[in-house]
């Protein structure tokens, strides 16, 4: 059974401006984000039968519920992540502290890196993909792959409204890859043209990656996504998988989703 | 035109991503240009690969501007740490791992900053003062116990020459030796070098003296009256020499041959063959070269001249000179000491006419100063290149027609 860490949307709201979607006039309607992370939440329990780790809300640290840029989970070791806007790095101390209760042993990446955690580091098939230029440091790449052992191919990130790699880069159960080129510069996707066959790519139309058709959860044959996907959807379940689409829009005045929502334990 | 250059290190996954071509790209793209010093590829996939990249460019601001693009695609300015020094453990005994210089500018790197190494010159070790606010090259033979001498290569670096400013045969300043090329060009800009040198040099401007190493065969050959006329002149202010030289220039004054060879009749002249003895013998009695030129029995030649215009003399001798000649330094370290104190402020170097002369002085040169080396055998410019003065100009022609042509070109009326 898969496990995923979230964070109840208690406090979560526009409190400053980091991206490009952030508008601290685009107020949150909260009972609307409440009721609608509610029902990502009874979807990936119900429907994906996946089991929930909640980690509690903080107030004055809105973003925490964005868990995905936590860290990174790998087996019983957590990364904790060191964010790049000093606005997020108080959630640091609060999400190691967490770990550490959990029995996680705790790494933190070098003083001076920044590393914004499973929102930038996505494993497909044997290797793992890093998002850099827009929020993690490609220099954080080479530290976790000599600690995990594992082939980590830094993947530039051109267009701001795609900060992390999860925004426009999803890789699926079946060895498939839901992504929006043009997020990458062309050496970038030049490596994925290189180490995903052309059929196992599923390019997400502009209008859809816009609406963070990537930024989905993939468990087993399942996907959940935000609504107003139509297209997505359909590669998808071309592909034999189930596709769940959730309202989330009331997050995406923060600049996240489905996947930003959550963060994979096992 | 100057270069700046930094050296910066990627590693992690930086071939099967394209990094490593990104930063390369990026580099030439915004006009700088680059060395890889160094790649090690991973021999799996999870093994990370490593690049150490030298970039150059042409300002200090577009270096700046090249790192700042590439550092956030991980390329870093690799880590500067202090040369490490060690003490001499006795005269003339060099620590185990010392460094070896180049005759390239070299910079090492103390308390933080990087100091010129002073009398740079190829094959010697580097000296740092007691207070290392200074270091200079210094032979094997020079070093006294507990001198602080540079060991290892970190904290090191070797500045590649630019190329100048003037597009003359030494805007390359790499070897050429051909005896199939026209050589009345590259006269002509010696002759170019040696006029703007001369001004600079009454002016009291730096680094503007002419140095002439030369073989017998310049008064062999017929090239004495072009030489003393360059001296004269004021074209030349330093000389090195063997006892041959100056003994067959001061046997043409007193007996008008050389090596018994009647310069003027063309042919050899009975009992010739003791001129050069009996010229010595007369030069030991009156006690030095100077004394016979200033008394007037040498009046003229290139000894002459040489006195005349104070140019400073070495004449290093060898195994089979005769007498030899007052003044000539019989002991090859003391000889070759007296040669490398002549060095500084000299701007250009024609060696002519001498193996031995012009390898040793090529040896002595930074790669700095333009050199031109000039011997009808090719293959003593090609020596010379081979024993690593690559920026001598190789010249293949006869002394005395390279003198003559020399001279003409800078006025000398025929």
């Amino acid at each position: 059974m898969s496990r995923l860490l979230v964070c109840p949307p208690d406090f979560f709201g526009i409190e400053y401006e980091i991206n490009p979607w952030m508008r601290l006039s685009n107020r949150v309607d909260h009972e609307r984000a409440v009721s609608q992370w509610h029902t990502l939440m009874e979807i990936l329990e119900q429907e994906l039968g996946v089991m929930l780790e909640r980690m509690p809300p903080i107030p004055g640290l809105p973003d925490l519920v964005f868990t995905a840029n936590a860290g990174l989970v790998v087996g019983r070791t957590a990364v904790v992540s060191h964010f790049r806007h000093p606005e997020r790095q108080r959630e640091e101390a609060h999400v190691e502290r967490w770990f550490r209760r959990q029995g996680y042993d705790v790494m933190t990446v070098q003083t001076g890196l920044h590393f914004e955690g499973a929102g930038d580091l996505l494993g497909l098939s044997d290797t793992w993909f890093g998002g850099y230029r827009q929020r993690s440091d490609i220099g954080v790449y080479p530290i976790l792959s000599e600690h995990f052992h594992r082939e980590i191919i830094p993947l530039e990130l051109i267009d701001n409204r795609f900060y992390h790699l999860d925004t426009c880069f999803c890789p699926l159960s079946g060895g498939e890859l839901l992504y929006f080129p043009a997020a990458f510069d062309l050496d970038g996707r030049e490596v994925l043209a290189t180490r995903v066959p052309t059929e196992q790519r599923l390019v997400v139309p502009e209008h859809e990656a816009l609406k963070f058709a990537c930024n989905a959860v993939c468990v087993g044959k399942h996907v959940v996504l935000p609504a107003g996907c139509p297209r997505t959807e359909s590669l998808l379940q071309e592909r034999g998988y189930d596709t769940h689409a959730v309202q989330l829009d009331e997050f995406m005045k923060s600049g996240g989703s489905a996947k930003c929502l959550t963060l994979a334990l096992d | 035109m100057s270069t700046y250059h930094e050296t910066v290190v990627l590693q992690g996954h930086i071939i099967d991503s394209l990094v490593l071509a990104k930063v390369l790209d990026l580099i030439v793209m915004m006009g700088g240009t680059f060395d890889l010093e160094d790649v090690c590829i991973g021999k799996t996939r999870e093994e990370p690969s490593l690049a150490r990249i030298v970039i150059r460019a042409t300002s200090r601001s577009l270096l700046d501007d090249i790192l700042k693009a590439i550092q956030p695609h991980g390329a870093l300015v690799e880590g500067e740490a202090d040369c490490r020094t060690d003490q001499a453990p006795a005269d003339g005994l060099l620590p185990d791992d010392f460094y070896a210089t180049t005759h390239l500018p070299t910079q090492i790197r103390l308390n933080g900053r990087w100091l010129e190494v002073d009398r740079i010159e190829m094959d010697l070790a580097i000296l740092v003062d007691e207070q290392g606010m200074a270091a200079r090259a210094v032979p094997m033979g020079e070093v006294r116990r507990g001198d602080r001498v540079v060991v290892g290569r970190a904290g090191v670096r070797v500045i590649p020459l630019q190329r100048p400013q003037e597009r003359d045969v030494f805007g390359f300043m790499e070897s050429h030796v051909s005896a199939e090329r026209p050589h009345g060009h590259v006269i002509a800009d010696v002759a170019a070098r040696m006029r703007r040198l001369r001004a600079q040099y009454q002016e009291g401007q730096p680094d503007s003296k002419v140095l002439l190493a030369g073989g017998p065969a310049i008064i062999h050959a017929g090239g004495r009256e072009a030489l003393t006329w360059l001296i004269e002149q004021g074209f030349i202010q330093v000389l090195f020499c063997g006892n041959a030289l100056a003994a067959h220039d001061m046997e043409a004054d007193l007996y008008g041959t050389s090596l018994g060879y009647g310069l003027r009749v063309g042919r050899a002249v009975p009992h010739g063959h003791e001129h050069h003895l009996r010229t010595i013998n007369r030069i030991r009695t009156i006690g030095s070269i100077q004394a016979a030129v200033t008394s007037g029995v040498i009046a003229q030649g290139i000894m002459a001249a040489c006195v005349r215009q104070e140019v400073s003399v070495v004449i290093a001798g060898t195994i089979r000179d005769d007498g030899p000649l007052p003044g000539v330094i019989t002991d090859s370290v003391e000889a070759q000491n007296a040669m490398r104190a002549m060095i500084p402020g000299v701007g250009l170097a024609l060696l002519v006419a001498s193996t031995l002369h012009a390898i040793a002085t090529g040896n002595l040169l930074p790669a700095t100063i333009p050199t031109v080396c000039v011997d009808v055998n090719p293959s003593v410019p090609t020596k010379l290149a081979d024993r690593g003065s690559f920026q001598a100009v190789g010249l293949v022609m006869d002394a005395a027609s390279f003198l003559t042509e020399l001279a003409r070109v800078l006025g000398r009326q025929a």
